[in-house]
């Protein structure tokens, strides 16, 4: 395993066409931490992550350990050790678990190599395979996984490509309790070797296994501390309480539940 | 100079039938993302409706008038029928829709092939179509024909008609709304399929109208649809979709330059130079002229 | 594991029996006309086993298969028609058409067979190249692709056409006598024209299902399912696309070459927008992403074309129409998905998968 980095990212600015979505974040994560971003919608979290992982342009500055991402290619910065996942699992549906998993792993692989067949299961695939649970499974296609499988399968993904930073989006959203449970659980796991971001409107996922959280609103960073500090910031309270006031979102009501709460 | 000039007016007009196809193509490529290669049949149904038309009416003037309302109908039926029976069926499959509709277009071919005859066929002009203008008089003169005038101000006549009808009536709004979200016009209460058949009538007939336009320049055959849609679909690509302008924007260069390379080379290798400057625009902006920023993965 | 072996040994037994129909039973069997005309067909396979790699397994629908064939083609038959002018004679057609006193000097080198040869195969995949990294890179792709491809094979057949002089235009380049020395009139030949475009078929599907079958293969399907997921796993996803799209032209390119001596002829209407798209149905009807499908299709197709057409011409226009309408809206993996759902109701022990779209594990 490589050594920890961490994430520094300086001012980062995205916009649409004139619309701000991202207006100037600073934000630092630690080495082998597990920071959660929290905020309501439109609050510029997965534009962030956009902007980090290369897929739209930004201005500011993104540092991971000594490397400057911003203006890197999608690929290159892949290729540094950056990996995330989609709010709609993204796997290949068509190819099977171990064929996806093999393919997250071979981006460095020599031609030769590309154009023999496979001939057994590379080490850190069978790793991967063992970690998020689907050993069992390695042979069906992905397309017939369930909705909580596909998630793991996107983040044993992200470990055989040996990613340093994984930055997941909302990687609980529909799933069970137990799952719920199960990928928090992995994700601690996770990150005593890599560095994990995760987007996420589960507040009780939260308060279970962040180790920091950053919230974001209207694209900069309101608050930022242990999960206790947030929720007691006023700012943080008046943010979501305000918000519920205008009766949007379900889900942003049960958000402000929890914040009350604290 | 004024041969320069002459040839871009001829390239403009070029521009203006490349338009009218486009227009139509842009509405149901926009709307549902799909590629409709039976649209040159549309093309064909119009202008064998005129010849139909000029053959039961003797007064050219008068059958190509009335052929423009009634080719409207003719084709944009077509192309209601068409996407009831297939294209509704064939959503998110883009490319098994692009051959699906060759396979409709052949048969439609044929059917002209059965009906009309292999041969081609021609139609009268009116006589106030025949003339030309003169626009700078001398030894050197500068002349418009009519016709092409003509075909001119029917095509700024359906942008405007188009952009008008998308912009102030419901059903334009609710075409806008389908193009730009599907999903959140359909849950806003919006039947998508509805406004789907709608915006097919609409592009197939207008893919009618450019059909008469045609029969005034050139001959009227059951391949004529073929050979001009190729060029109206690459000005659907560096157009960019979701958007009128870019569509009448690049149909005018098109052809413009198009009518001056020709002028200047000759007319086989300027469609080799044409699409090397489509490929090179690309490199420029690969998404066309206008498009729609979303945050999609696709 | 098991699957895999069992794959491995049907496509061995495919194969074998591939090899004797095509060297044993049809040589046999076949009048030397009707053997031309498998030769034939034959060649539409090769364009087929390309199409099957890029579109099957790639997601690129190429309509300009054409254009390759083309290049094969008339690479191929400008080095013949140079070789039976003779040294020092124009071909026939430049005498007729042409005010020109010697060869145009991109026919020069022609004269040399290696270097022909080379070029059938070389030059579409050199045109495939830069074509595919101009509009790979720029990440155009889908429908946008394949209108380009098909204004690629319009603007290559009007270009020809407009060469009458050095071209023979319209006509394109006819009356094929000799092939390397040996007269095409004897059947003799003819047969062992047939036997190579046999062999280099069996060689090219070989080869396809070596690239289907490796993690290259299985890269592809990826990025044909998700281009942009597969980017941020750390591939470009634009050289993978290439190497499908430069290998089909090379196939594309093969076919031409060979097809020149067994059919005598080359021309625009060959290779333009219409010779394109069949090109592709037969791959549609047998089943893009199956090795065995689109080449079985693109024979069944030829074969369907030259007997219905002769007779019925408009009947087999709407035949064709129909075709492409079945084969893509209602049955999208072609007969080869029909094959597999036979099979798996024949093996109740597997276990239960949703059908895919299309067959991914079936590739010969």
């Amino acid at each position: 395993m490589s050594e920890l980095s961490g994430l520094e990212i300086r001012q980062l600015r995205v916009s649409f066409d004139g619309f701000t979505a991202v207006d100037g974040v600073d934000l630092d994560v630690r080495p082998g931490d597990l920071r959660f971003l929290i905020g309501p919608n439109g609050a510029g979290k997965t534009t962030l992550v956009d902007a980090v992982t290369g897929l739209v342009r930004a201005t500011g500055s993104v540092r991971f350990g000594e490397e400057e991402l911003l203006g890197r290619s999608v690929h290159r910065i892949a290729r540094s050790g950056i990996g995330r996942t989609f709010q709609t699992a993204t796997v290949f549906e068509e190819l099977t678990v171990l064929q996806n998993l093999d393919i997250a792993a071979g981006a460095g692989r020599s031609m030769w190599t590309m154009l023999r067949r496979r001939k057994d299961v590379p080490e850190p695939v069978a790793e991967a395979l063992e970690t998020v649970g689907l050993t069992e499974l390695a042979d069906s296609l992905a397309g017939t996984l369930a909705h909580g499988q596909k998630q793991w399968l996107e983040i044993g993904m992200l470990l055989v490509q040996d990613v340093r930073l994984l930055l997941l989006d909302e990687p609980v959203a529909g799933m069970s309790h137990d799952e719920r449970q199960a990928t928090g659980e992995l994700l601690q796991r996770i990150s005593e070797e890599r560095t994990v971001v995760v987007i996420e409107h589960d507040m009780d996922f939260m308060r279970s296994f962040a180790r920091s959280v950053s919230v974001l609103h209207a694209g900069k960073v309101l608050s930022e501390g242990t999960v206790a500090e947030v929720q007691a910031d006023p700012k943080v309270q008046e943010v979501y309480l305000g918000h519920a006031a205008n009766a949007s979102a379900a889900e942003d009501v049960s958000d402000t539940a929890v914040v009350q709460e604290a | 100079m004024t041969v320069i000039l002459g040839q871009t007016f001829t390239g403009i007009s070029i521009g203006a039938v490349l338009l009218l196809i486009a227009l139509g193509l842009s509405l149901t490529f926009g709307q549902m993302n799909v590629i409709n290669m039976a649209h040159g049949e549309f093309i064909m149904a119009g202008a064998y409706t005129t010849y139909v038309l000029q053959k039961s009416i003797s007064s050219a003037g008068m059958s190509l008038l009335l052929a423009l309302p009634i080719a409207f109908l003719v084709s944009g039926a077509l192309g209601a029928l068409l996407e009831w029976v297939l294209i509704r069926r064939l959503y998110l499959r883009p490319l098994d829709t692009l051959l699906v509709t060759w396979g409709v277009s052949l048969m439609l071919q044929q059917l002209a092939r059965d009906i009309f005859g292999a041969p081609n066929v021609q139609t009268r002009a009116p006589d106030w179509l025949t003339g030309n203008i003169t626009v700078i008089g001398g030894d050197d003169p500068l002349t418009f024909a009519n016709s092409r005038l003509f075909i001119l101000s029917l095509a700024v006549a359906a942008v405007v008609a188009l952009s008008l009808t998308l912009r102030l009536t419901p059903l334009g709004r609710r075409v806008r709304a389908v193009v730009q979200n599907r999903d959140l016009a359909e849950v806003s209460g919006i039947s998508t399929s509805r406004v789907d058949r709608t915006a097919f009538f609409i592009g197939s007939g207008l893919a009618g109208v450019a059909g008469v336009a045609l029969t005034l320049v050139g001959p009227i055959g059951p391949t004529m649809g073929t050979n001009i849609i190729i060029d109206a679909f690459l000005v659907i690509v560096v157009g960019g979709i979701g958007q009128l302008k870019g569509t009448v924007i690049v149909a005018f260069v098109l052809g413009a330059l198009q009518s001056v390379l020709e002028y200047s080379t000759t007319v086989s290798v300027a469609k080799v130079l044409v699409l090397v400057a489509i490929v090179a625009f690309l490199q420029w902006r690969p998404q066309g002229l206008y498009t729609l920023r979303t945050r999609s993965l696709v | 594991m098991n699957l895999l072996k069992g794959r491995s040994a049907r496509a061995a037994a495919g194969f074998a029996a591939a090899a004797v129909v095509l060297f044993a039973v049809a040589p046999l069997m076949l009048s030397d006309f009707r053997l031309g005309l498998l030769a034939k067909y034959l060649c539409t396979a090769m364009v087929a086993v390309g199409i099957c790699l890029a579109w099957g397994r790639g997601g690129l629908l190429t309509l300009g298969q054409g254009v390759f064939f083309g290049l094969g083609g008339y690479a191929m038959a400008m080095h013949l028609k140079i070789a039976d002018a003779g040294p020092g004679n124009l071909p026939d057609f430049m005498q007729l058409y042409g005010t020109a006193t010697e060869l145009p000097w991109w026919w020069q080198p022609f004269a040399n067979p290696l270097f022909a040869i080379a070029a059938t195969v070389l030059l579409p995949m050199t045109v495939a190249a830069l074509l595919g990294l101009f509009i790979f890179r720029r990440r155009v792709k889908g429908a946008y692709f394949a209108i380009l491809s098909q204004a690629l094979a319009a603007a290559f057949a009007i270009w020809l056409i407009g060469q009458q002089a050095t071209t023979g235009g319209t006509n394109g380049l006819t009356d094929i006598q000799g092939f390397f020395g040996y007269s095409l009139d004897d059947p003799v030949n003819q047969r062992m024209v047939y036997f190579v475009i046999a062999a280099v078929l069996l060689l090219l599907i070989a080869l396809a299902r070596q690239l289907i079958q490796s993690r290259y293969g299985e890269l592809l399907v990826a990025v044909r399912d998700s281009e942009e997921r597969v980017r941020f796993l750390g591939y470009d996803p634009a050289n993978v696309k290439l190497v499908a799209y430069v290998v089909a032209a090379g196939m594309a390119g093969l076919a031409g070459a060979l097809f020149v001596p067994a059919v005598g002829i080359i021309s625009p209407a060959l290779i333009g927008i219409v010779p394109s798209i069949e090109f592709v149905i037969g791959a549609a009807v047998g089943g893009r992403a199956s090795l065995a499908g689109a080449v079985l299709g693109a024979v069944a197709v030829a074969w369907a074309k030259t007997t219905l057409s002769e007779e019925f011409p408009a009947a087999w226009t709407y035949f064709q129409g129909l075709l492409f309408i079945v084969a893509l809206a209602f049955l999208p993996g072609g007969l080869a998905s029909l094959a597999v759902y036979v099979r798996r109701r024949g093996a109740p022990k597997a276990p239960e998968q949703k059908a895919p779209v299309v067959p991914v594990g079936e590739a010969a």
